[in-house]
């Protein structure tokens, strides 16, 4: 834990790593100073964009020890604001799941190849990032993940698309790592109902994850600059990510 | 992209972005999150051209009930214009638009 005779420091740049089909996309990237050997994250964007508030997270897992990346998973739709390339990738239905698969493979391979990593890494996304990262966990080896309120988890037969061909809850038994799971009980998607569902077939399949159900709280309680926001239930929220990255990760 | 509920129209017009105007040749239409409105899911609408790349765009976050105002106020509005003969479509509005170019001309 941090005491205030610490020596701190960060460094925090864009850089470009290889994705998907071995394309060069950019990425935010954030470590502490110093020799390491140090734990890794991958960051996964939500739907609103590789946003300041990704930039933030990516700082703050740093500012908790961890070399961490989040790529730019809308790198290939052009650049503007955030918010209107992201506006443009909504109107798109998103971006396929394999093709963020890759980018994310790009991020964690990058993270392992550096010489202050422990190669121990851990995988974290907000809603839409949350449901990718569980797709991610289940594809790809990471050490740790962490689900927020990510939904679609849960499709039905008619949900899915060329983008999205197979429902992440299908891919559970794939799961290669401990999985922590935050929700808010007033969320739309996931509804408490799928969250419940999700839990069933990590039981079924015998994996190691941890749910954490939030009352009074609804999709995206982390995010301080919008009307979602709740204090208590983030501030747990985030004690719970670290708690649990300590334990898996160190 | 939680919902998915989008759809996109070809469209004719000239909208206002940041950088001033511009031509217009698409818009999306998603029941989706917004990036301001202070709701979880809205009506958006983006006026866009793609070809100008993702800056070219105004966009507008409606409440639901809002959105269904303004659907309707704009097809009160073209039905008044239409009845009225102000439509390019109609015949009349074809032969006096004629007549003023060829006024033009001379």
């Amino acid at each position: 834990m941090y005491q205030t005779n610490m020596y701190e420091g960060l460094l925090s740049e864009t850089v470009i790593i290889r994705g998907a089909n071995g394309d060069s996309i950019n990425a935010y990237f954030a470590r502490p100073l110093g020799p390491g050997p140090y734990p890794g994250m991958v960051l996964i964007h939500h739907a609103p964009g590789w946003d300041e508030w990704y930039r933030e997270a990516t700082r703050k897992f740093a500012h908790h020890g961890f070399l961490t990346i989040s790529p730019n998973l809308y790198y290939r739709d052009g650049h503007g604001t955030p918010e209107d390339v992201a506006a443009k990738v909504r109107a798109a239905g998103g971006v396929p799941d394999e093709q963020m698969v890759g980018d994310v493979e790009g991020s964690l391979r990058y993270l392992r190849a550096l010489p202050y990593a422990s190669g121990k890494v851990g995988c974290f996304g907000t809603c839409s990032g949350g449901r990718q990262t569980t797709i991610a966990a289940s594809r790809l080896n990471f050490d740790a993940a962490i689900d927020c309120w990510g939904g679609r988890v849960v499709m039905s037969q008619q949900e899915l698309n060329p983008k999205q061909p197979v429902a992440p809850i299908d891919m559970t038994r794939d799961l290669k790592c401990p999985l922590l799971g935050l929700f808010g009980n007033d969320d739309q998607a996931p509804t408490p109902a799928q969250v419940n569902q999700h839990e069933e077939e990590l039981k079924k399949n015998g994996k190691t994850y941890e749910f954490h159900r939030y009352d009074g709280a609804g999709h995206g309680f982390f995010y301080y600059d919008r009307p979602a926001y709740r204090q208590e239930q983030a501030v747990d929220g985030w004690k719970k990510v670290f708690d649990f990255l300590e334990r898996y990760l160190s | 992209m939680y919902t998915q509920i989008v759809n996109q129209a070809k469209i004719e017009g000239c909208g206002k972005g940041t950088q001033g105007w511009f031509d217009l040749r698409e818009v999306n239409v998603s029941y989706d999150h917004p990036f301001h409105i202070r709701l979880e899911h809205a009506l958006n609408i983006d006026f866009v051209n793609e070809a100008q790349g993702p800056g070219a765009r105004v966009a507008v976050e409606l409440t639901p009930e809002a959105a269904r105002e303004l659907a309707k106020t704009i097809l009160a509005t073209l039905e008044r214009a239409e009845s009225d003969g102000w439509l390019p479509e109609t015949a009349e509005h074809t032969h006096v638009h004629g007549a003023v170019e060829h006024a033009h001309a001379h």
